[in-house]
């Protein structure tokens, strides 16, 4: 079973072409976003096409695969009733599916499932990475924030640092957030005494 | 409050779901509308379809189209309101537009289909078959420019191709030369001529003067679920139709809409589309060109069947299928009248005692019946003035 993956974010298809080929999915073809997609499609002639729900090409792809010309049999859209609730997930993950007709259930539905599992991975691995980053950039402005109180006030680090904290609780506003202000403050007032 | 998550694409017919919510008129009648913007027909219908929407703006054939079981699973969709008539147009490529003599007035479109014709056909004879992109397969876009084409003797699909390319892609398709003509909503018309890569020939309503377009489309289930809640929707929509069409109102409009988050694009060419002025080619003065979008005035927002009953009887021509009775009705069905005329009863609005006519049948002013209000039809023609009776639909087909 072929089966093709077009995603605009080329880390999140790498990540499911991983996983479907642990699965013992192996005959797998990645469409290169860049280059025109249907001709590689229709080389590639696959019986299941895995698309981001967001892709900006789905309109021409849905259309050509009414035409059927990328397949060797009628395309038939995975969303069938009787399977709602799969494909109900998959929406919400963000994957949209295409197969030919004819595919059995039972060969489509760990396909399916497996592209969910990886989809939603790939959204946690975005989310750490965007905490990871923001971790980063806070730890970053209490750094400047203590070094800016240490030569303006004459503080060492642990009481910098005391200061930054106790203004944070009393004023309600995280110590990033009071270290950011302390940062700006001396980025415009920097040489008032 | 009630919320109502509406999908949209980024197009300046989808003004009145934006601006009801913009501009107070969906608090003042007790709800919240959240746009969610979308790139493709394809993400918007499945965000209605499974629930991450409650509505959408919709191409008007493609809610009859999933209603229908057409390339998906069947599911009832319902559209108790339009948001508006035509508002698209027919733009070729600077080398199609030098081919055909395109010149600087607006064209006629018997005239340039002649014109048309000749190239199209030479270009089959020497097997580079001229391309033309719309939106969708169930689109009015593809609908209108097959309805020509076919009316000034150019066979889609045999002397010429048609191809899908999505509303924020057709100026670059153009740019590109993967078609030789698009038909799109704005503003990616007047995208393409500033962009040097295209010239407008004809908009949509010099080939039906009132072409049903855009629909506020709902999953059936949720519109009986939600009736009252349904009601205070079309009335918050058809107030910002009424603003919509207020000339002192269109500059803030225009503001509005062309905000990043709506359809990203540069003020004065929204300004243009929202007060019927059109730039045909580039450097050229805008030309008017009354009705070029009809949002609100001769009750345009009121779901006729008989709209949907032209539709379906395009989609079986088109479609190659065969005329089915039991289709034709399901797919009027689509298109509620009822719910309209519930919602705005007692309101200022005009409400017609009919909920069907016959389609591009008025030559002139024509006052029809009201159960509300009064209500005077302009001219309706089609271009090669042949009216639609929704009663005949076989006897229609026939005769195309």
């Amino acid at each position: 079973m072929r089966i093709a993956i077009i995603d605009t974010s080329t880390s999140r298809a790498a990540i499911i072409s991983d996983g479907l080929r642990e699965a013992g999915l192996a005959d797998l073809v990645l469409i290169d976003p860049s280059r025109p997609i249907l001709a590689q499609l229709g080389e590639a002639r696959p019986e299941v096409v895995l698309v981001n729900l967001e892709n900006p090409s789905r309109d021409v792809l849905e259309d050509y695969f009414a035409m059927s010309r990328a397949l060797a049999r009628p395309i038939a859209m995975f969303v069938d009733q009787s399977d709602a609730e799969a494909t109900a997930a998959a929406v919400d993950a963000g994957v949209s599916a295409y197969i030919v007709d004819g595919l059995t259930k039972s060969r489509i539905k760990p396909v399916l499932e497996l592209a969910v599992r990886r989809f939603q991975a790939f959204a946690r691995l975005q989310d750490e990475l965007h905490e990871a980053r923001t971790a980063l950039a806070d730890r970053t402005a209490v750094d400047k924030a203590k070094a800016i109180l240490i030569r303006r006030r004459g503080l060492d680090e642990p009481a910098a640092y005391a200061l930054l904290r106790n203004h944070a609780m009393s004023t309600n506003r995280r110590i990033a957030e009071v270290a950011e202000a302390i940062i700006t403050s001396e980025a415009l007032m920097g040489d008032v005494p | 409050m009630s919320t109502f998550r509406i999908g949209f694409l980024p197009l300046v017919d989808a003004a009145l779901p934006i601006l009801a919510h913009e501009q107070g008129f969906a608090a003042a009648e007790g709800i919240e509308i959240r746009p969610v913007r979308d790139m493709t027909w394809a993400t918007v219908l499945d965000r209605l379809l499974y629930g991450h929407t409650d509505a959408a703006h919709l191409i008007a054939p493609l809610a009859i189209a999933t209603t229908l079981g057409r390339g998906r699973p069947a599911t009832p969709l319902a559209v108790p309101f339009v948001l508006g008539l035509n508002g698209n147009a027919v733009t070729f490529s600077t080398a199609l537009a030098a081919a055909t003599g395109l010149d600087d007035s607006i064209a006629d479109p018997v005239r340039l289909g002649a014109a048309l014709r000749e190239v199209a056909l030479a270009r089959a004879a020497a097997g580079q078959r001229l391309r033309f992109g719309v939106v969708h397969r169930y689109s009015s876009h593809n609908y209108m420019l097959r309805y020509w084409l076919a009316g000034v003797g150019i066979q889609p699909d045999a002397d010429v191709e048609l191809v899908v390319t999505s509303p924020p892609f057709a100026a670059d398709a153009l740019a590109a030369g993967d078609v030789d003509g698009i038909c799109v909503g704005e503003p990616w018309n007047s995208i393409a001529v500033d962009r040097g890569v295209g010239r407008i020939a004809l908009v949509t309503a010099q080939i039906w003067r009132r072409g049903v377009e855009k629909v506020l489309a709902l999953r059936k289930a949720q519109l009986d679920e939600r009736s009252a809640e349904v009601g205070a929707l079309i009335r918050a929509l058809h107030a910002a139709a009424a603003h919509f069409v207020e000339p002192d109102a269109v500059e803030e409009n225009a503001a509005i809409l062309a905000r990043p988050e709506y359809c990203d694009a540069p003020v004065e060419t929204v300004m243009r589309a929202i007060t019927d002025r059109i730039r045909l080619s580039p450097g050229a003065a805008p030309i008017h060109y009354p009705d070029f979008m009809f949002q609100y005035r001769e009750a345009a927002n009121f779901p006729w069947r008989s709209q949907a009953a032209w539709l379906y009887s395009q989609m079986t021509r088109w479609d190659r299928t065969p005329f089915s009775a039991a289709e034709a009705e399901t797919a009027q069905a689509v298109f509620r009248p009822d719910v309209y005329r519930e919602a705005l009863a007692g309101s200022a609005a005009t409400l017609p005692s009919s909920s069907s006519k016959l389609e591009g049948a008025v030559t002139e002013a024509l006052g029809v019946g009201a159960a509300q209000g009064r209500l005077i039809l302009g001219s309706d023609t089609f271009f090669d003035r042949r009216a639609f009776d929704p009663e005949d639909i076989p006897g229609y087909l026939a005769e195309l």
